[in-house]
């Protein structure tokens, strides 16, 4: 029973994590590997204006934190990939560089050891199903179905939602439609980086900012959108369930040092059995046949 | 020959999502056919080459070369067999000079096997037969042309160095998918004289086209699709006079 | 009396065809390679009393390996290596495995240690060799990490203490030249195989697999040529790594392994393998100097490489050799 609980919230956790790079990769076709610095950067951002401003009210905080983050993932797009757009090995060298000057230039600036930590929302757990759950992890999951929710209305039913999806069908039909490709995929950027500062002041709560998170959370968004079918949001949502049960798994019954070697053995198995993932779509399996 | 047709396709059906993109095609083609298909956009034309070369996975059906099941096979192993298929959308490979594009084919172990290459002196040989290769399809040995960067090449030479690419192979059936198409009158006019070669020597050609008066010069029968289904087969003269082939090309109201 | 490009009457036809017909041409042409042949051979003479500088010309010469290895996977075949630690780690601790538990001497278990490293690379990125796109990218970016996990948390070979005790180079003029010959040969012989017909199947595969596939071609297999002779450069740079420093540790998947290479192939101008040995020769020493920096180091790198990409992505060695072709002399008219 315990197991299912903390299972149903680590998977809802590691959705939360990769949805912003989904979204980022199935609207612009770029592989963010800036994602984990973008969340880190956000954490640190909202730790920053608490500690720095004494007396900032910690909404406000969160507020400035995803904010200034998903400015920083639009300059991204608007100031460096707009002009490698295409070129597949650049954009991955480039955001995966990004990625690493922003991890490594925050530890370098003092990112280290455990002071840092941002307070939880409410303090105080609740027991369900025999299982201790504290506020925040129910937070957690509140707001990650809200999330879910809220994008899946925004795609339906908004005109930017609607681009969003035209553009991730087929990117030169939509293009003829009077859809700006670059600046859907500015905005995506921008939403892609706010989702994972969402996260992050969600989820770092639990734990210390650390750099080393950073590297994680890339490593366990790519492994949950690889699994589901790079780009699908579906995918994403099923494979954070698979992954999220098996390293709940094999932290209750082997050692929590294999996490990410599930997370590996997901990916290599996925690889091999049906590389387009859970819910690739029809258009990739074409292309690798 | 053998009463056995080279080439025999038997209810090919294909799905993307909901749409029915091929729905139980099937063909006979004998050695040494110029076959036709024709068809309007969107009839699944391209989706039946990229079936039958393996670049698409069928649903259901049944692809058999010289007698033997190659359904499902993957693309190399196919053209390994002698079925070579030109793209529509031609990329060559842009980076190499367009007598380089050619080493490729060459290089592959069908073209090793049937040493076709073999032509010149210990270095260089595939250099010399790739060279040899594009003379016959149309390239002037003596210009440049040969030697350019092949993204540097006109629309017409970029389709004639798909064909070569195909050529290299030494292959027994060759799927044309839209040669034609995108060349101005006398680059076409160029071409067909290709394509009659190719024929008298004996290779069995496929050809998808949508310039059915240059197609029905060299063609000598003709298979029309639509909506994914295979409308008629036969003569060209005989094809184009089917009803439901014009219906589908010009509309129910044009007849 | 005119001005004329030096160049004018050497190039016939196409790039890479001359026609040399004096001295003074071929003099031209073999110029710039001689230059960085004698050069290299020449700096442990060069910095003879600096020590300290030494040492960094062979670790200079291992990431330029590095660099080669990853710009040959990324501009030829198509396939972006973000875990050049990968290789390093793996050859290292091969190397050390059969230098200190064997005790095999080390002429032996650096070769030893660079083919079964490389099989053994080669094995494990097999599952994302079928795939275009971004999946080799994710896998090697994972790998290295999870290495470094799973040694931690297993405590296998030594664990955080790496293993120690490896035989070092019997003298230092040996630990100099063998890497800097071995740098010379794999520049010069990648370079000529990517000019090979294996070498043209491979740049076929980056340019459009789908053709190659056409050509009947098995497109999985030459990515997997590809994949053994970069990590065959990359196992090599890792033992000698090992035995140079005497020790087989996680830090041999360290970033750096991984980021400075790429740096070195952007600033040095990818698709030109001798540009990539450059780039190291620049970075590497560049970092030494900034070593009161640590972790800053990779910081500057990555905006370094970052501006490059975007402003300048010829490089530097495509940008000299243009420069290059484009002297001018007098010449009689």
């Amino acid at each position: 029973m315990e197991l299912i609980v903390y299972g149903i919230i680590n998977s809802i956790t590691l959705s939360l994590v990769s949805l912003g790079f989904t979204l980022v990769y199935s609207i612009s076709r770029v592989p963010n590997f800036a994602h984990g610095a973008l969340y880190i950067t956000s954490g640190y951002l909202t730790w920053t204006f608490l500690d720095k401003f004494a007396g900032f009210p910690y909404p406000l905080a969160i507020l400035a934190g995803i904010g200034i983050t998903s400015i920083v993932g639009a300059m991204i797009y608007q100031f460096i990939l707009v002009r490698i757009r295409g070129m597949e090995i650049s954009e991955i060298i480039a955001t995966y560089a990004i990625g690493l000057a922003i991890l490594e230039g925050l530890r370098w600036g003092g990112l280290r050891g455990m002071t840092f930590t941002l307070p939880a929302f409410f303090t105080g757990s609740v027991n369900i199903l025999g299982a201790s759950v504290d506020y925040q992890r129910l937070i957690i999951v509140g707001a990650g179905l809200l999330t879910f929710a809220l994008l899946y209305l925004f795609t339906r039913y908004t005109k930017i939602g609607l681009a969003f999806r035209g553009i991730a069908q087929d990117e030169r039909a939509a293009m003829m439609l009077g859809i700006n490709s670059d600046m859907t995929a500015v905005v995506s950027l921008a939403i892609g980086s706010a989702l994972a500062g969402f996260a992050a002041i969600l989820l770092l709560p639990l734990g210390n900012i650390v750099v080393e998170t950073g590297y994680n959370v890339l490593i366990f968004a790519i492994a949950v959108c690889v699994i589901g079918g790079l780009g699908s949001w579906g995918g994403v949502i099923v494979a954070s369930f698979i992954i999220g049960f098996a390293q709940i798994l094999t932290e209750a019954f082997i050692s929590a040092h294999y996490q990410m070697v599930v997370a590996l053995l997901a990916i290599i198995i996925t690889l091999l059995v049906k590389p387009s993932g859970i819910f690739g779509k029809q258009k990739e399996l074409e292309e690798r046949v | 020959m053998s009463a056995e047709p080279i080439l025999s396709i038997k209810g090919i059906t294909k799905t993307f999502g909901g749409l029915k993109a091929l729905v139980d095609v099937s063909f006979d083609i004998e050695k040494g056919d110029v076959f036709g298909i024709i068809g309007p956009n969107g009839s699944g034309k391209t989706t039946l080459i990229n079936c039958i070369t393996g670049f698409i996975r069928t649903e259901s059906g049944q692809v058999r070369f010289r007698g033997k099941d190659i359904t499902g096979w993957k693309p190399h192993k196919i053209a390994d067999m002698g079925i070579a298929r030109t793209f529509q959308i031609m990329r060559p490979y842009y980076s190499l000079p367009a007598f380089k594009n050619l080493i490729i084919p060459l290089w592959s172990p069908r073209a090793r096997k049937t040493g076709g290459w073999r032509g010149g002196g210990k270095h260089g040989d595939r250099d010399t037969v790739a060279v040899d290769i594009l003379e016959e399809i149309g390239f002037e040995r003596d210009s440049r042309v040969p030697y350019k960067l092949a993204s540097t090449l006109p629309t017409g030479y970029q389709k004639r160095l798909e064909l070569a690419r195909c050529m290299a192979l030494r292959p027994d059936v060759i799927f044309c998918d839209e040669v034609f198409s995108g060349l101005s009158m006398s680059e076409i006019a160029g071409m067909v004289p290709l394509i009659e070669k190719m024929k008298s020597e004996g290779i069995t050609l496929i050809m998808v086209e949508h310039r059915l008066r240059e197609l029905f010069k060299v063609a000598n029968r003709v298979m029309a699709l639509n909506f994914g289904e295979k409308l008629t087969e036969g003569e060209p003269l005989d094809v184009i006079e089917n009803k439901q082939v014009r219906e589908a090309y010009l509309g129910s109201e044009g007849v | 009396m005119r001005k004329e490009r030096i160049d004018r009457g050497l190039k016939v036809r196409t790039e890479g065809i001359y026609a040399i017909n004096s001295a003074r041409e071929i003099l031209y042409l073999m110029g710039p390679r001689l230059l960085l042949i004698a050069g290299l051979l020449a700096l442990p003479f060069v910095f003879e009393f600096a020590p300290y500088w030494k040492r960094v010309i062979n670790i200079m010469c291992a990431y330029a390996l590095l660099a080669i290895a990853f710009d040959f996977l990324a501009n030829y075949v198509g396939l972006v290596c973000l875990g050049g630690a990968f290789f390093t780690g793996i050859g290292g601790y091969f190397a050390a495995i059969y230098n200190v538990n064997l005790g095999l001497p080390i002429y032996l278990s650096i070769p030893l240690a660079t083919v079964s490293g490389a099989l053994l690379c080669t094995f494990f990125l097999l599952p994302c060799l079928p795939l275009r796109g971004v999946y080799f990218a994710i896998v090697t970016l994972m790998y290295p990490l999870l290495f470094t996990r799973i040694i931690e948390a297993l405590d296998i070979f030594g664990g955080t203490n790496g293993i120690t005790g490896l035989d070092s180079f019997p003298n230092p003029y040996l630990e100099h030249y063998a890497i800097i010959i071995i740098a010379l040969v794999f520049l010069f012989g990648m370079r000529r195989f990517v000019n090979q017909d294996v070498g043209l199947v491979l740049r076929g595969v980056k340019d459009n697999d789908q053709s190659v596939k056409a050509s009947g071609i098995n497109v999985t297999r030459m990515r997997i040529i590809a994949v053994f002779v970069a990590s065959f450069i990359g196992c090599f740079a890792g033992a000698y790594i090992a035995h140079l420093y005497m020790w087989a540790g996680i830090s041999l998947f360290a970033l750096d392994f991984s980021i400075i290479p790429i740096a070195s192939v952007v600033i040095g101008g990818g698709g030109t393998l001798v540009g990539a040995a450059i780039g190291a020769f620049i970075l590497v020493p560049l970092s030494e100097i900034l070593r009161a920096f640590g972790t800053f180091r990779i910081v500057i790198y990555c905006i370094v490489l970052t501006g490059f990409i975007v402003f300048k992505s010829e490089g530097i060695m495509i940008y000299l050799q243009r420069k290059y072709h484009q002297f001018e002399r007098w010449v009689k008219v």
